[in-house]
């Protein structure tokens, strides 16, 4: 049966490698994002995101495995693949001698776009990331949150099908964040395929329609954020603090609680569907914290059931 | 298991493979193969072209190099030294270096762009990683920006001969043929540096370039005729300058030999090995 062009996976990947010498930063993974979906890798520093989003970006060869995007072959087919996406990188890489419209201008030449369409498009583009009014500015005065604006803007001169977006809002303030939420939100609206990496657990939480949890270049777990915290996490999470260095030792009493306990450096969570009921018992054994605190969980718990490990540490 | 009980075994096999890549690679890497992919390399002409509409004043000052240069052997050299002899020609001094001058200088030119600048972008401003994020590939980054270095020089080479005939320094029409010659002397030098630049490892690096680029001047035919050079005159020949300084000498003084197109040879040649190995390293760099 002939594949239908809109269900061709704009990525899927099966089995990718990617090693830098005898180090393994992708180990294996097998992905697949369905066109118009937003998607994300989640996982802490040095877990391989990067690396995988240069892959699916044409900038970085394939070790082994088989990557397609679009239905085509980066190795043979990166000019076409490229011109087809919008790329966000981790650092922004904008062109430091140029003014904000000229760098959105040029990228869309480097996309063979007619210069009147690359400055029809700057202008909407700019308007888009509320940033007309700095469009002759230099690049250098403007602010964090502004220049991944501009990136993001540029990313998005040749109307791309896919946006690839590295850590969108890392090192960004909250404000900022939210500006570009929303952007990103109304992209994904508009129909363009996302692709993102992230270690805050709630802009993958925000963001993501679907995602996998990755560490240490493999994948530990996949699905809807939702699937992700009912599969392998209580309802709700009981957070409970002790005064400094008792951690274990009331954890030693907390035995038993809830589903699981965690002992983290500064809190201690014990894992249960009914975060006042395990709240009453904690009371009822004793264990008496200084502060206490019932929510649902989140993705940071997945990842720590998952990897033993917290996000960013 | 194996392995364990013969350690020096595996080491032989890896030296054997790297030595066998080396012979491999080395002699492949000097044919320009990427050149096959070039699409748009007009496209880092037309950023430079941006980013010097601003600062236009920075090309401008390029035009004051070929007056002083001249003016200081119309007026210093010329008074100090006699005529000589060329190829049969009594010619005054003057008239004998300015054109090695016009050759040395598009080499100046053309090795100051696609280093120091080059350098700058690459590692620095990070500039290609966005680039070949798009549809371009390196091998239009490097012809681009090379090429950006040959206009440059095209402007300064036409100033050059500008300020020549009004000097009275040439009196042969021919010498506007020394412009595409300079163009030439340009995309080679400009190729082997922008090689070159791909392999430097930090700013101290560059301090190496004029040990090269002040022999090359010195060492051209550049100040005397390479008779002069006794039984060392071969040696000139390996001088990349010297091909160049020899082809803008005969438009200057029309006189062509079929010499010409040895020399327009070597320094094609050079520009493409340049291109070729600037590619392959641009894509090591940047594509890992
Ligand atoms: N060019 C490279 N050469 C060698 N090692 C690299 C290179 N790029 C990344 N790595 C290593 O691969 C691992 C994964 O890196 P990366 O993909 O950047 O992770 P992330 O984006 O999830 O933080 C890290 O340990 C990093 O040091
Ligand atoms: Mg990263």
């Amino acid at each position: 049966m002939a594949d239908a062009p809109s269900s061709i996976p704009v990525v899927s990947a099966h089995n990718l490698v990617k090693r830098f010498g005898e180090f393994t930063a992708v180990d294996g993974i097998d992905v697949e994002v369905r066109p118009g979906e937003a998607f994300g890798f989640l996982g802490p520093n040095g877990a391989g995101k990067s690396s995988t989003m240069r892959m699916i970006g044409c900038v970085s060869p394939v070790t082994s495995g088989e990557l397609r995007i679009f239905g085509m072959d980066p190795a043979t087919h990166g000019r076409q693949i490229r011109s087809r996406i919008g790329v966000v990188p981790q650092t922004d890489q904008l062109d430091m001698e140029l003014s904000v419209e000229e760098n959105l201008i040029i990228y869309g030449r480097y996309f063979d776009l007619p210069r009147r369409l690359c400055r029809e498009r700057a202008a909407e583009l700019l308007e888009f990331v509320q940033l007309s009014d700095r469009a002759t500015s230099k690049v250098e005065p403007l602010s964090g949150g502004m220049k991944r604006r501009v990136t993001i803007a540029r990313a998005l001169i040749n109307d791309p099908e896919l946006l690839l977006l590295d850590e969108p809002t890392t090192g960004l303030d909250p404000q900022a964040r939210h500006v570009l939420w929303d952007r990103l939100y109304r992209l994904k609206q508009r129909g363009v395929t996302l692709v993102l990496t992230t270690h805050y657990m709630d802009e993958a939480e925000q963001l993501c329609d679907r995602l996998v949890v990755m560490d240490q270049g493999r994948i530990a777990a996949e699905g809807s954020p939702r699937e992700l915290i009912q599969r392998h996490s209580t309802r709700e999470v009981l957070e409970l603090r002790y005064v400094p260095g008792q951690n274990e030792l009331q954890a030693e009493r907390l035995q038993g609680l809830g589903d699981r306990v965690e002992v983290l450096p500064d809190r201690v969570l014990v894992y249960a569907d009914d975060g006042e009921a395990a709240l009453r018992e904690v009371h009822n054994r004793d264990a008496m914290p200084e502060s206490s605190l019932v929510r649902r969980s989140s993705l940071e718990d997945v990842f720590l059931a998952l990897t033993g490990r917290t996000l960013n540490d | 298991m194996h392995a364990d009980l013969h350690p020096q075994a595996d080491t032989v096999t890896t030296i054997n493979r790297s030595v066998g890549g080396l012979l491999r690679i080395i002699p492949a890497s000097l044919w320009p193969t990427e050149l096959l992919r070039v699409r748009r390399p007009q496209r880092m002409v037309e950023r430079s072209a941006m980013v010097y509409r601003r600062s236009w004043m920075v090309l401008l000052s390029g035009f004051v190099e070929p007056f002083v240069y001249l003016m200081s052997v119309r007026i210093g050299f010329a008074a100090l030294i006699g005529d000589l002899n060329f190829d049969g020609q009594v010619i005054g001094y003057a008239e004998f270096v300015a054109p090695a001058l016009m050759a040395a200088a598009a080499m100046n030119g053309a090795i100051f762009d696609s280093t120091a600048n080059v350098y700058y972008k690459l590692v620095h401003a990070r500039l290609y990683d966005s680039v070949l994020a798009t549809p371009m590939g390196v091998a239009d980054v490097a012809l681009g920006e090379i090429s950006w270095a040959m206009l440059r020089g095209a402007l300064y080479s036409t100033a050059f001969v500008v300020v020549m005939w009004a000097l009275g320094l040439t009196s042969s029409l021919w010498i506007v043929l020394a412009v595409p010659i300079c163009v030439l002397i340009g995309f080679a030098f400009a190729s082997l540096g922008m090689a070159v630049t791909t392999f430097l490892r930090s700013w101290s690096d560059f301090d190496y370039i004029p040990a090269v680029q002040v022999p090359l001047l010195l060492f051209s035919a550049t100040f005397f005729p390479v008779s002069q050079y006794g039984s060392w005159a071969w040696a000139v020949q390996i001088s990349p300058l010297y091909h160049g300084v020899v082809l803008v000498r005969m438009a200057a003084f029309n006189q062509w030999s079929w010499s010409a197109i040895g020399h327009i040879a070597v320094l094609l040649g050079i520009a493409m090995i340049g291109l070729g190995i600037t590619s392959r390293r641009l894509r090591a760099l940047l594509l890992k």
